[in-house]
C-alpha cells in the first residue's frame, strides 16, 4: 500500500524538471510571449496602442515593407540551399573519408576541419574579408599566382555573388558540424551489417551507397533540420561583413539583418520595435513551419533499423 | 559587539568624509565619443573645473554604436548623466519631446550661435532648442600634394577639371586616382551625394525647398550629382566594389592614391598615419565663377538631463560650452571638428585652417535628407546610402536612383505627395 503511493507521487520528476522549466520558461517562453505582445501594438507619441494584427498586414500587404520582406526571405533560402548543397554532402564525404581506415592521419584531418566551427563569427566574418579583399588580400594573388587572375571578382561587393559568397564562407566554417555528426552515426554501423554485405558482393563505393548512407539517413535528417534552424536564424556573418544595411542593394539581406535593422534602427532611422517584433513573429512562423514540414511529413516516413 | 563597533566607525568615516566634500558637485557627461576620452580628462575637463570650483566633471562615454540604445535606457530608469552630448535632429528631437532633455535655449551664450548651427537641435518650428552646438564636420577633398606636383596637375575648380585631373591621374598609373570604395556604402552617400552635391542644387535653398515640397528628388538638381558619381567609378580602385571605409584610409595614408573623397573627421586620423603633404580642396562647382557651396554638417551638441539633481552646475557647464575658451579647445584638441559658433577661433593646423576657410569663400549648408526628410519609413538617409553606392557601382542610373529615391520620400511625406 505505502510503496504504491509513493510510486503515485512520483516527485522526482517534478523536481527534474522544475529547474530546465523554470530557466526555459523565464528565458524563452516568456520573451516569446513578450515579442508576441509587442507586435500587436504601436506606438503613436509616447504610448502603445492595440492594433491587431495591423503590423502584419503592414509587413505583408505595404508594397515596401513585403518587397523588403520577400527578398530577406528569399535570401535566407538561398543561403539555405547553398548549405544543403554544399556542406551537407560535403560533410558526408568527409566523414565517409575519415572513417575509411586506409587513411592516414585521420584524427589531425577531423580536428583541422572542425576547428573553424569554435571560433566566432567576428573572427571569421574579418578574416574572409581580408582574404578576398581586392587590396591587400590573398586570393587575388593567388589567382595570379596560377595564371588565374582574371576569374578574381570582388565577390563581396558584387550583387549577383556576395550571397553566395557569405553562404560559402559560412559553409566552410560549418562543414565541422555535418562531418562530425555523421562521422559518429558512420561509426556506430556495426562491423557485421557491412561483412554481410561483402559476403553478398557489396564491397567500396557500392558499400556506401547501398549499406551506409541508408543507415545514416536519420542522422541527415537532424542536420536538414539543424541546417535549416541556423540558416534561417541567420545574421552575425552577414552583420559582421556587410553591415546592418546588408549591402549591396540589400542583396545579402536576410530576416535577421532585416529584423535588427528594424527593430533597433540604424543610423537615421530609429528603432521600431513594434515592427521588429512583428518581423521576429514572422521568422519564428517560418522556422516553426519548416520544423513541422520535417517532423510530420519526412521524420516519421523514415525507416529506422535497430541493430 | 566588537564587529558593530567597528562597522559604526566605518559608517562615521563615510559620513564625515561625504561632509567635507559636499561643495563638491559632480556632474556627469553622456558621450559616444570614446575616442576623446583622453582630450576630455587632459584638457576641457581641468580647463572648466580650474574656472569653476566647487564643480566636478566626469566623462563617461559609450561605444558609438551602443550609444542611442543605451542612452534611451538609461533616461527611461533614470540613471543616466546630467549632461547628454546629443546626436543632431531626430535622435534628440526625439529625446526632447519625450521629456528627457531641458530647454537650453535661454542661456545666455546661445545668443553666439547661428540659426543653422541651431537647426540640429531645435524644434522644427525653431521655437525651442535643447542642446548647445558644439561642432561640425565639413566634407571635401584631401589630395596627396606630392602625387599633385608629379602628375603636373593643379587643383581642380570645376567639375570638368576635376575629371581632367582623374584622367591625368589615370593615364599616369602610378596612383589609385580615387580612394573610395563601396563596400560599405556609407561613403558614397556621405563622401559622394552630400558632398559634390549642394554645389546643384544650392545648398540651404534647395533643401528647404524639398523639405516645403517646392522641389522633387527627380528634379536635374538632385540627378546631376548621382550622374557624377556614375562616373566616379571608373577611377576607383580594381575591385572598389568590396573596398571598405578603412580600406580606402589606408590606400590614400599609405600614398597610393590621389584624390581622397573626405569629411574634415578624417584630419587627426590622416595628420598622424600619412608621412606626405596633403591639401584640402572644396567640392569643384559645374562651371567657372559659379557660387560654390559646402556641406558643413552639424554633428555633436550637448544638452541637460531635465532629472538632473544639479541644474544650475549643469547650466553652468552649458554657459561654459557657449564660450570662446571652450570652442577653441575644443576645435584644437579634435582638428577637423569645427566649432559652431560665431566666436572667432584660431586653428593650428594648416590642413583644418585651409578646410575651415571654406566658410568664407563658399556657402554652408548641412546634409540634405537629415532634418525631417528621414523620419519615414523607408528611411531616406538610408535610401541615399544604397542609392549613392548603386549608381556608383552602374546597377542604377543617375535618373533611376532619383526616381527611386523621389518614390520613397513621397511614399510618406505629405509636402512631396
Amino acid at each position: 500500500m505505502s510503496t504504491q503511493d509513493r510510486q503515485k507521487r512520483r516527485w522526482h520528476i517534478l523536481i527534474f524538471l522544475t529547474p530546465a522549466v523554470l530557466v526555459y520558461t523565464a528565458l524563452m517562453i516568456l520573451p516569446l510571449f513578450g515579442t508576441l505582445r509587442l507586435s500587436l501594438f504601436t506606438t503613436v507619441g509616447q504610448e502603445q496602442v492595440f492594433v491587431g494584427l495591423d503590423n502584419f498586414r503592414t509587413l505583408l500587404g505595404d508594397e515596401r515593407w513585403s518587397s523588403s520582406f520577400w527578398n530577406a526571405l528569399k535570401n535566407n533560402a538561398w543561403f539555405f540551399v547553398v548549405h544543403m548543397l554544399v556542406q551537407n554532402p560535403l560533410g558526408i564525404a568527409i566523414a565517409a573519408m575519415l572513417s575509411s581506415s586506409a587513411l592516414r592521419f585521420s584524427n589531425f584531418y577531423r580536428t583541422a576541419i572542425f576547428i573553424p566551427t569554435i571560433l566566432s563569427f567576428v573572427i571569421v566574418g574579418f578574416a574572409w574579408k581580408l582574404i578576398l579583399s581586392p587590396l591587400w588580400g590573398i586570393a587575388p594573388d593567388m589567382l595570379d599566382a596560377v595564371g588565374l587572375k582574371f576569374l578574381f571578382k570582388p565577390w563581396l561587393g558584387k550583387e549577383e555573388y556576395a550571397l553566395t559568397t557569405l553562404a560559402l564562407i559560412s559553409v566552410w566554417q560549418f562543414v565541422g558540424i555535418p562531418m562530425m555528426l555523421i562521422y559518429a552515426s558512420l561509426l556506430s554501423i556495426p562491423d557485421e551489417v557491412l561483412e554481410a554485405g561483402e559476403c553478398d558482393g557489396i564491397t567500396g563505393m557500392a558499400a556506401f551507397w547501398k549499406l551506409k548512407l541508408p543507415l545514416i539517413l536519420p542522422s541527415i535528417g537532424i542536420i536538414s533540420i539543424l541546417t535549416f534552424v541556423a540558416n534561417f536564424n541567420a545574421f552575425d556573418l552577414i552583420y559582421t561583413t556587410q553591415g546592418a544595411l546588408a549591402g549591396p542593394n540589400y542583396a545579402t539581406d536576410v530576416l535577421g539583418s532585416f529584423l535588427y535593422r528594424t527593430f533597433f534602427g540604424f543610423q537615421m532611422q530609429l528603432g521600431d520595435p513594434n515592427m521588429g517584433s512583428a518581423i521576429a513573429m514572422m521568422m519564428f512562423l517560418v522556422i516553426l513551419l519548416g520544423v513541422c514540414i520535417y517532423l510530420f511529413g519526412i521524420q516519421t516516413r523514415m525507416r529506422r533499423y535497430q541493430f | 559587539m566588537k564587529t558593530t563597533r567597528v562597522v559604526s566607525a566605518m559608517l562615521a568615516t563615510t559620513f564625515l568624509t561625504t561632509a567635507a566634500f559636499a561643495q563638491d558637485v559632480t556632474i556627469t557627461v553622456e558621450s559616444w565619443r570614446n575616442d576623446d576620452l583622453l582630450i576630455w580628462q587632459d584638457t576641457i575637463i581641468p580647463a572648466f573645473e580650474a574656472a569653476n570650483p566647487g564643480i566636478k566633471v566626469i566623462f563617461a562615454p559609450t561605444a558609438p554604436a551602443q550609444y542611442n540604445s543605451a542612452l534611451n535606457a538609461k533616461l527611461a530608469a533614470g540613471t543616466a548623466g546630467d549632461l547628454i552630448t546629443c546626436r543632431p535632429f531626430d535622435g534628440s528631437l526625439s529625446l526632447y519631446d519625450a521629456g528627457y532633455l531641458a530647454e537650453v535655449g535661454d542661456l545666455e551664450n546661445m545668443a553666439n550661435f547661428g540659426p543653422v548651427a541651431k537647426s540640429g537641435w531645435s524644434t522644427d518650428d525653431g521655437s525651442a532648442t535643447f542642446c548647445v552646438p558644439m561642432a561640425s564636420v565639413i566634407h571635401g577633398f584631401i589630395y596627396n600634394k606630392e602625387a599633385f606636383e608629379e602628375v603636373g596637375v593643379e587643383v581642380p575648380s570645376t567639375a570638368d577639371d576635376f575629371f581632367n585631373v582623374l584622367d591625368a591621374f589615370k593615364e599616369d598609373g602610378n596612383y589609385i586616382p580615387l580612394a573610395m570604395g563601396t563596400a560599405d556604402q556609407w561613403e558614397a552617400a556621405t563622401m559622394g551625394y552630400a558632398n559634390i552635391g549642394p554645389n546643384y542644387w544650392k545648398g540651404e535653398e534647395g533643401r528647404m525647398a524639398l523639405i516645403a515640397g517646392e522641389q522633387k528628388l527627380t528634379d536635374p538638381q538632385w540627378v546631376a550629382p548621382y550622374a557624377q558619381l556614375a562616373r566616379w567609378g571608373e577611377y576607383m580602385g580594381d575591385g572598389f566594389e568590396a573596398q571598405s571605409y578603412p580600406d580606402s584610409q589606408n590606400l590614400f595614408t599609405l600614398g597610393r592614391a590621389a584624390i581622397y573623397p573626405a569629411g574634415s573627421w578624417e584630419l587627426s586620423g590622416f595628420n598622424a598615419q600619412a608621412d606626405f603633404e596633403m591639401g584640402a580642396f572644396n567640392p569643384p562647382v559645374q562651371a567657372v565663377g559659379d557660387e560654390c557651396y559646402i556641406s558643413d554638417h552639424v554633428d555633436i551638441a550637448i544638452g541637460m538631463n531635465k532629472a538632473t539633481a544639479n541644474p544650475d552646475e549643469v547650466r553652468t557647464f552649458l554657459e561654459w560650452v557657449g564660450t570662446a575658451e571652450f570652442a577653441s579647445l575644443y576645435a584644437n584638441s579634435l582638428p577637423g571638428f569645427f566649432s559652431l559658433s560665431d566666436h572667432p577661433v584660431e586653428m593650428s593646423d594648416p590642413l583644418a585652417q585651409e578646410i575651415v576657410a571654406w566658410r568664407d569663400s563658399c556657402s554652408s549648408s548641412i546634409r540634405p535628407f537629415h532634418q525631417i526628410l528621414s523620419r519615414g519609413t523607408p528611411n531616406l538617409a538610408n535610401e541615399y546610402w544604397v542609392s549613392s553606392a548603386n549608381a556608383i557601382r552602374g546597377s542604377m542610373t543617375a535618373e533611376e536612383a532619383g526616381a527611386y529615391m523621389q518614390d520613397g520620400l513621397a511614399s510618406w511625406y505629405e509636402p512631396q505627395q
